[in-house]
């Protein structure tokens, strides 16, 4: 049994000079099989372990397993951390470790200036360079030397020599050679290795070689640093000022799971969600199929039309009934959704975006569903649309939906979107008992009544054969909300018959007059825009007024924050507002509105909520549009921003 | 959601919001309930008459008017209201007060003369006679004509969207299992645009009964072939004959590993409700074919197995334990290889004692039986319960799993899981 204890690494011998950073920006990058992402993900945990605020960027290629060392298989993973507030997974790299040239050839662009590169020297070698299709090597560049601090670090030679007595295979000590790497970023930026160490120890209990062996790579690359002369100075980033409270990193896949589970809760039903597998939506099915102690029913159904019938039918026997998917599913699923308007059940529907049309950028992030989900149904099927705008407050926006979804009787759409999926932040966990309950009232046997009158039927078995003529009215509405009854099946004297055919206002009846149809359709109609009584007053970011109002949703909220301080910084008269609510569009926009002097609507499509802006506002919206299947860059913002106003 | 009495005055908080106004030419409304604020009136048309107790074909045409992709104009109508009276040899011990209260008053809108009426009729007589109740019961339809059928049962009931009611009805039955769930549709609503749902939904086994209504033709939209029409058929889609293969639902299923897999017609209202019956019984999906005659676009299409002329030797009643004997007697089945070979049983050379017995548990011997399929002038069509297997349904073993995990690791805490994994504290919360 190899000895798998941790040595301590704190009493470090050399005395390098450490410079202490606000923020930073790490890119690790290599063949996905190169264990990028769980390097970054380790990389993440200990950031968090040192109380920095942060926010993560994977990036993973299409294919699963591509040809190894080529450009189009890199796996990148982006971390932004600092004692700042953080809000995007930022915009320059300052420290890109480069598994093979493909991934530095990938990812240079994306290095700042002067910033550091470490790249494994073992994979440039011949077929290395043919592969990412390099006439020549780079590192033999001298520009790149000038531009860049290149730190060669012959990877797979050390990690061979370091595992040479280990008994494992080539193959498996050459996969291991992300944990040197990891030790060795970890050691630069001062982090503590324990969480590394913990998590190390559980994935692999079971293989007693291969822990030994991933934590001697983990501690060697941690000395590696002290011990080798290649680094000129240790960095270190303060704990940043975050309110006090226990925290978690949170992907927002892993928070809309969370969401909808504490919605289940809050509400008293039992939760069945209902999805077909599809990048990026996938692992919301993985995370709730955890949460069976909840009551929480997971269905991989046949495909996504099966898997919203099967919501529909759940949330018929008055269940939390919830379905999943991205924009090829969405598709798939438009039919059902009217359905599901016409028969006024409680319905969230949550799209997972990614890159369009039809299979598009699977991978790949993007705003572009928001026109399908406002209007993308056939007949006039309006139904609410809100959208989450960082990874923690998916939580909160699929809790939000499930509540006006019950309340409202609606299908209710959730849009986020792959970066907010994938991506990662700290996350101040919230005091369950914070949020209110919402639990369900379901019709019961006195809201049966006979044609003409209304009928109060009490217990049930005290009915007289004349109260058996008594009829439930499923379509009879509440005053405030419009919703109307939700009967459960199971309840006697509430038999009633619902389906897509148009229905009789009140009894629900089969019903083909024309006025009654143009009635229903305004009251569904009205139904939904009477949501907006649940919306929380537009609050402004930054200063009341000014010159530019930048107007965003979904998950650009932190480019667009960070882009608006940064612009204040230098005097600009910028603020922004950021709607969690798309649709029905809150109506307390115009008077913000009027307070600045342009109106620009940042958006990664090709311009989507501009048109639904304009149809309520008719003015001169100034769209922002980026279309590459990738998120702002803060300073992308800035740069339109400052263009803007240095026009005039 | 409260009492009626109190949807009437408007909530004085309530915001000042536009609301829909009336269409033109709406008339004054009576009023059932209240009207939400806001809103003068509704309307409503005039509340139809209570449909005939036994549902018996409507004698007036016109009352098909309202159908939106519905059948033919009233004027193509044939003169066929060749029905079984209801309760006639229907069977079943109910009484037609009983039968009554499973009926809804909505007039039922289906062609005079369609073979609809005998399967609804068969089900109203059968429900009252399994001791169930009408609030546990909920009937899921897909879209076609068939699918109206749950707007004629008194109980909970949910018409959808075309091909997609096996999602629903899994959906359903998967969350709550104590109710009794059926499933009504057609050839096309299953077999053509809910193909896939139809083999997803017998492959699981969710516990609940599928009568299939097969008329062979896509009546709702007047008249396609469908994927059980014969090849050649000549329809307003295939003026010059159909080139489509037609496949055998029963044949399907069985290659989707149903587990209760049965036959029946509408002109047979007995057998029908006894195969409904042990259709009801079974657990696990239970899969009743029916064939249905669509008198306006595909009539005669089962004639050679219900009018008493050709059916004695054009249908086979299979019966657990039983030969296969058919034409009163006077010819049966008999296993040649692997094929089942018609012999006459007039003549000295075989008796009923060659013939094969049926074994509704051997799912090869169903294989062969519902093959008898292609060639009717030689081979009789068989009727009856095909194929049973127990096999756990789906939704007991969803609930099965629920209940091992949650005893395994104890009700869920909420406060647990928003703490689950790596925390770190921040100040002295
Ligand atoms: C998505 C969709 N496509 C097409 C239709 C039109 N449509 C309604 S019923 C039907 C065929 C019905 O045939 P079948 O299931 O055999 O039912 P039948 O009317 O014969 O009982 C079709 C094509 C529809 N309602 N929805
Ligand atoms: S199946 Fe045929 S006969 Fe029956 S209602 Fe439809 S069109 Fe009419
Ligand atoms: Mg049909």
């Amino acid at each position: 049994m190899p000895d798998t204890s941790a040595p301590s690494f704190d009493d470090v011998p050399r005395d390098l000079p450490v410079e202490t950073l606000p923020a930073a920006t790490i890119l690790f990058a290599g063949d996905s099989g190169d264990g990028i992402q769980v390097t970054g993900a380790q990389f993440t945990i200990a950031t968090a372990m040192a109380h920095n605020d942060l926010a993560t960027l994977p990036d993973f290629p299409a294919e699963i397993r591509a040809p190894v060392g080529t450009t189009y298989g890199v796996s990148g993973f982006q971390l932004h951390f600092g004692s700042v507030d953080i809000r995007t997974p930022g915009d320059e790299v300052d420290l890109l470790v480069a598994m093979n040239p493909a991934a530095l050839k990938v990812n240079l662009h994306r290095v700042r200036r002067g910033g550091a590169i470490l790249v494994n020297t073992d994979a440039f070698d011949a077929r290395g360079l043919e592969l990412a299709r390099y006439d020549t090597n780079p590192l033999d560049d001298p520009a790149l030397k000038s531009a860049y601090q290149v730190i060669e670090v012959p990877l797979t030679t050390l990690v061979r020599e370091a595992l040479k007595d280990s008994g494992l295979s080539h193959k498996d000590i050459d996969r291991s050679k992300n944990m040197f790497a990891l030790g060795i970023a970890l050691w630069l930026y001062q982090r503590p290795l324990e969480a590394a160490v913990t998590w190390t120890e559980k994935r692999f209990a079971k293989k007693p070689e291969v822990l030994a062996a991933n934590l001697t790579l983990l501690h060697k690359g941690y000395h590696y640093g002290e011990t080798v002369e290649a680094f000129a100075v240790r960095y270190e980033v303060a704990p940043a000022a975050m309110p006090g409270g226990t925290y978690r990193a949170i992907r927002g896949i892993e928070a809309l799971a969370l969401g909808l589970v504490t919605a289940g809760v809050k509400s008293g039903l039992p939760v069945f969600y209902g999805s077909y597998p599809i990048t990026p939506a996938s692992d919301l099915l993985h995370e709730l199929a955890k949460h069976k102690v909840f009551g929480v029913v997971t269905y991989q159904a046949e495909d996504e039309i099966a898997a919203i019938g099967s919501a529909i039918g759940a949330s018929f026997g008055g269940v939390l009934a919830v379905t999943g998917t991205s924009g090829p599913g969405m598709a798939l699923k438009t039919e059902a959704m009217g359905l599901a308007v016409m028969t006024e059940l409680p319905l969230v529907i949550v799209d997972v975006q990614r890159g369009g049309p039809s299979t598009g950028l699977p991978t790949k992030t993007e705003q572009s569903d928001l026109l399908q989900a406002v209007f993308g149904r056939n007949g006039e099927a309006p139904m609410p649309v809100l959208a989450a705008s960082t990874p923690s407050d998916c939580y909160e926006t699929a809790y939000e939906a499930c509540k006006i979804a019950v309340d409202y009787m609606t299908p209710v759409i959730v849009l986020a979107d792959g970066y907010l999926a994938n991506g990662s932040e700290p996350w101040r966990i919230p005091d369950p008992d914070a949020l209110p309950d919402f639990p369900v009232a379901f019709a019961t046997p006195k809201q049966a009544v006979r044609e003409g009158e209304v009928a109060v039927v009490d217990a049930p078995d005290e009915r007289t054969p004349e109260d058996n003529d008594a009829r439930f009215l499923p379509y009879v509405r509440d005053p405030q909300t419009l919703a109307r009854p939700w009967a459960r099946p199971g309840t006697r004297g509430l038999e009633h018959r619902i389906g897509g055919i148009e229905k009789q206002h009140e009894t629900g009846n089969v019903s083909y007059d024309p006025a009654n149809h143009q009635l229903m359709v305004r009251l569904r109609a009205e139904k939904v825009d009477r949501v907006r009584q649940t919306y929380a007053p537009t609050a402004v970011n930054g200063a009341d007024e000014g010159d530019v109002l930048l107007i965003g949703w979904g998950g650009t909220r932190g480019a667009i924050e960070a882009a608006v301080e940064r612009l204040a910084a230098k005097g600009r008269r910028v603020s922004s507002i950021h709607l969690r609510n798309v649709w029905p569009l809150p109506d307390d926009l115009a008077p913000i509105f009027d307070r600045f002097a342009h109106l620009v609507v940042p958006e990664l499509n090709n311009g989507q909520l501009i048109r639904l802006l304009r149809d309520a506002h008719l003015r001169p919206f100034i769209p922002l549009d980026k279309i590459q299947g990738l998120p702002f860059r803060t300073a992308e913002i800035e740069a339109f921003v400052d263009a803007l106003l240095d026009q005039e | 959601m409260s009492d009626p009495n109190e949807l009437s005055p408007s909530t004085p908080e309530q915001p000042e919001r536009p609301v829909p106004t009336l269409p033109p030419g709406a008339t004054a409304p009576r009023r059932v309930g209240t009207l939400p604020p806001g809103f003068a009136s509704g309307t409503k048309t005039p509340a139809s008459a209570p449909g005939p107790a036994d549902a018996r074909p409507h004698p007036k045409p016109a009352k098909l008017a309202g159908l939106p992709e519905g059948p033919g104009a009233p004027a193509v109508l044939p003169p066929r209201p060749a029905m079984p009276p209801a309760g006639g040899d229907g069977g079943g011990s109910a009484s037609a007060a009983d039968r009554k209260a499973w009926a809804t008053d909505q007039d039922v809108r289906w062609c005079p003369g369609c073979g609809d009426y005998a399967i609804l009729a068969a089900v109203q007589r059968l429900m009252p006679e399994l001791g169930i109740e009408r609030e546990n019961t909920v009937f899921v339809s897909g879209i076609g004509c068939s699918s109206r059928f749950p707007y004629y049962m008194n109980t909970y009931g949910f018409h959808s969207i075309h091909g997609r009611a096996p999602t629903l009805a899994t959906g359903l039955k998967t969350m709550r299992p104590e109710l009794d769930v059926w499933m009504i549709t057609g050839d096309g609503d299953a077999l053509s645009i809910g193909g896939n749902h139809f083999i997803h939904l017998l492959r699981r086994n969710v516990n609940l009964q599928v009568i299939l209504f097969n008329n062979q033709i896509y009546g709702l939209t007047k008249g396609q072939y469908s994927p059980t029409s014969e090849p050649g058929k000549v329809t307003k889609s295939t003026p010059y004959g159909s080139l489509d293969h037609p496949f055998n639902p029963l044949s399907v299923a069985l290659g989707a590993d149903a587990t209760f897999v049965a036959r029946a017609m509408d002109r047979d209202p007995k057998h029908l409700t006894d195969v409904l019956r042990r259709a009801y019984q079974h657990e696990g999906t239970s899969l009743v074919e029916v064939y249905q005659n669509c008198n306006i676009f595909n009539d005669h299409a089962f004639e050679v197995y219900t009018e008493k002329a050709t059916k004695p030797f054009s249908t086979v009643y299979v019966e657990h334990g039983k030969p296969l004997v058919y034409d009163q007697g006077r010819k049966g089945l008999r296993l040649d290889g692997l094929r089942l070979e018609p012999v006459d049983l007039t003549g000295s050379a075989f008796s009923a004692d060659d013939c094969m017995v049926y074994d509704e548990t051997n799912r090869e011997l169903a294989h062969l039986t519902i093959r008898l399929f292609d060639a009717p002038e030689h081979l009789p069509r068989p009727f009856g319960v095909f194929y049973v297997e127990q096999r756990p349904t789906y939704d007991a073993l969803v609930q099965q799993q629920l209940a091992e995990v949650q005893a395994l690791r104890g009700p869920g805490d909420l406060r647990a899981l928003l703490h689950a994994g790596e925390t770190w504290t921040i100040g002295n919360n």
